[in-house]
């Protein structure tokens, strides 16, 4: 009884020092992140007083703030948030941000019912779900998306001694949809010229669960031809061939080890798993998968958002010159006025760190592409917006 | 004895004629101990009661508006999809009666044969380490079992099923199902199943195994009966409604085992063909609420399908339950 007092009595003395310890930071806006990565608490208040830095060293530095941001939602950006989060808060000693990658539905939910600050999503929010107006009420402002982290979706393949294939939305949709069913198809060896295809069935693996990636994918796939893939977009794969498996890295997994397979997956698991990634011909040649031709996609897309909003409509049939078509936009969905004024001036600083050259310049390395600078700077503005 | 409460042991056991227990005078000296204890047990029964009965409340009243708007016919579809509403049980109790009844095939003569090697054959120096091993399968998590299944097993096991399909291809049941590769299939979920409730099985058979009267035993073996048959006429009866028990506990392991069969089992694609076979994939009530309903849970309707998913897998395991219950008494009333 007396020890698990003692106990209490130092836990309360520890948390007092802990508090005091984010009050002593909590005006600091340390400089560079090199400085402070191996600086303590202490010493970061000491240097408490130097200017108010904003995005502009190549280390990414940012705005800080203190105190805590909620956020949830899209398993699509995890990584990128996480990064994200980890390299802020490197610099930024007082700031204690969360993201829970539970699933874009999930996110917005939490967002709407103000269990969160903001949200992460595969997609803008639904007017046909009614989600613009919930998250106004719930707001008591617009509530704006903002595309942040560009994430291109691979079509990997498992063939022996093909390094390279090429397809065209058509043959994709004819393989997904199960009207290709080998590999040494005429369609297939008509877009491969000079490439020895084998004679073997394809193996289709799709996302077992309900995903953002089988959305994307699925969109891709209505848009580019109808005639072969007439289902419209979702997030529940309609195929009617092949097999699901768990998650992302399920079905890279798979793929990998299945002679004949050909799957869909994030880019960053095509990379993780050493997969063969097919090239996209929309019809300017042959497209290969990088941050660059990803890039080219999104710049290609049209703002359709109102406002600040920024939400954008990919246009999977560009035929926009080096650019590879398959590639979803994930948002972060913040409210453009905050009731609180401290979680607004939180938000927006977080929100600008991912904006920022800083950030979106370390977005390749965990298999995201960043975002071409003609929408990084409308996102931009929309973040100096939000009060 | 009886003098501090006002009832014993032996009052309430009944007589050797088969009597009613003898009731307590009620003369309980209503000490606070005797009411505080008192208290508390109706208060732990009561509290698991009403959890339950509120656990199944809340999934009906969620599954009717789902149920109202659902296109397809809930008990004979096999499509399952929530936009639009379209969903039937047919593929999801199959795949889930499937693996589960698998599971418990290999599962259960594994696990008396060795509970009695543990409590019969092996010398004591290797019996309390081997059990305690085999406790320790229990502890595993199942994602363990899920990753270890999905990514080193299946592929190996591949082999075995295709040999399988070769020899009984000509059985629906073992036929092949053209699209599922690399051995993910509802018999695989089985085997994998199997060893995840052997544990359960073969600690709690051991235990009644270990219950069968020592008069008994040295009975048999006066009689002249040899090792095994003692076992077959004294042990195996004693412990059998024991062992029913203990398989219908893993049995609603195997029934509501979610993330293993998640990561290994295939999904098939909509509107795929009905097979019988075992080396189909699928999605078992458990596997697919949770691959797909985190997604939903912004739709009342869409959500309200997999409630009326997880209702019935309710009701299926308290079925189970309940047939185990039954057979139980019987044997009770026959062996006594």
């Amino acid at each position: 009884m007396k020890n698990s007092r003692i106990a209490a009595a130092s836990i309360a003395a520890a948390a007092a020092f802990g508090l005091a310890a984010c009050g002593s930071a909590s005006n600091d806006s340390s400089g560079n992140s090199a400085s402070s990565n191996s600086s303590s608490s202490s010493a970061a208040g000491a240097s408490a007083g130097s200017s108010a830095s904003s995005g502009s060293s190549a280390g990414g530095s940012a705005t800080c703030f203190s105190g805590s941001l909620k956020s949830s939602g899209s398993t699509a950006q995890q990584n990128a948030i996480n990064q994200a989060i980890a390299a802020y808060t490197q610099q930024c000693k007082g700031a204690k941000t969360s993201y829970t990658g539970s699933g874009s539905g999930q996110g917005i939910t939490d967002f709407i019912g103000k269990q969160t600050d903001w949200a992460g999503s595969d997609s803008a929010l639904d007017p046909a779900k009614g989600e613009p107006d919930k998250a106004k009420a719930s707001c008591g402002s617009q509530a704006i998306d903002l595309p942040m982290v560009v994430g291109p979706i691979a079509v990997i393949y498992n063939l022996k001694g093909v390094g390279k294939l090429i397809l065209t939305p058509q043959l994709t949709a004819k393989i997904f949809s199960g009207k290709i069913t080998e590999w040494n198809n005429a369609e297939i060896a008509k877009a491969n010229p000079g490439v020895k295809l084998p004679s073997q069935k394809i193996s289709v693996f799709f996302r077992s669960e309900a995903s953002g990636t089988s959305d994307n994918f699925s969109n891709f796939l209505n848009q580019t031809d109808k005639t072969d893939w007439p289902d419209q977009h979702s997030k529940q794969w309609t195929g009617k061939v092949g097999q699901g498996k768990k998650g992302s890295a399920g079905v890279g997994q798979a793929v990998s080890s299945t002679p004949g397979a050909i799957g869909y997956d994030e880019w960053s698991y095509a990379i993780t798993n050493k997969l063969n990634m097919a090239e996209m011909d929309s019809g300017s040649g042959p497209v290969a998968l990088t941050a660059e031709s990803a890039g080219q996609a999104i710049a290609a897309a049209k703002v359709v958002g109102t406002g600040k909003d920024v939400s954008l409509a990919i246009n999977y049939n560009t035929k926009a010159k080096g650019a590879y078509p398959i590639v979803l936009a994930t948002y972060e969905i913040a409210c453009l006025k905050y009731s609180n004024p401290t979680t607004a001036k939180n938000v927006k600083a977080f929100l600008t760190y991912l904006a920022s050259d800083g950030f979106q310049g370390t977005l390749t390395q965990v298999g995201s592409a960043p975002l071409p600078k003609s929408i990084q700077q409308k996102v931009q503005e929309s973040i100096a917006a939000i009060s | 004895m009886s003098s501090v409460t006002g009832a014993s042991f032996t009052d309430e056991t009944p007589g050797p004629e088969g009597e009613p227990p003898l009731r307590g005078d009620r003369a309980s000296t209503g000490r606070l101990g005797d009411r505080l204890f008192g208290g508390m047990t109706r208060l732990a029964g009561g509290v698991v009661l009403a959890i339950v009965v509120l656990v199944g409340v809340f999934l009906v009243v969620r599954a009717i508006p789902a149920l109202r708007a659902n296109h397809a016919d809930f008990f004979t579809s096999t499509e399952w999809s929530t936009s639009p509403l379209k969903f039937g049980i047919v593929q999801l109790l199959w795949t889930t009666v499937a693996t589960s009844v698998i599971a418990l095939v290999i599962a259960v003569p594994f696990s008396i044969a060795i509970a009695l090697f543990l409590g019969f054959y092996a010398p004591r120096w290797l019996a309390q380490p081997a059990a305690a091993i085999i406790d320790l399968l229990a502890a595993v998590p199942s994602i363990v079992y899920g990753l270890w299944g999905a990514y080193i097993v299946a592929p190996q096991f591949a082999h075995v099923q295709s040999w399988i399909q070769d020899a009984f291809g000509w059985i629906p049941l073992f036929g092949r199902v053209p699209g599922i590769s690399g051995g993910t299939t509802i018999f695989f979920v089985g085997v994998v199943l199997a060893i995840m409730i052997l544990p359960i099985i073969t600690a709690l058979s051991r235990e009644v195994f270990a219950q069968t009267p020592m008069t008994q035993r040295e009975g048999a073996i006066a009689l002249g009966a040899t090792k095994w048959e003692m076992l077959r006429t004294t042990v195996l009866p004693f412990g059998r409604p024991g062992v029913i028990s203990a398989s219908m506990l893993g049995l609603g392991r195997a029934l509501g085992e979610t993330i293993a069969v998640m990561l290994i089992l295939s999904t098939l694609p909509q509107g795929a063909n009905w097979s019988w076979s075992l080396f189909n994939g699928g999605s078992t009530f458990a596997s697919n609420i949770a691959a797909n309903a985190p997604e939903s849970i912004s739709d009342t309707r869409q959500m309200g399908a997999y409630i009326a998913a997880g209702l019935v897998l309710f009701i299926l395991t308290f079925v189970v339950n309940a047939i185990a219950r039954i057979i139980i008494e019987r044997r009770k009333a026959f062996s006594e």
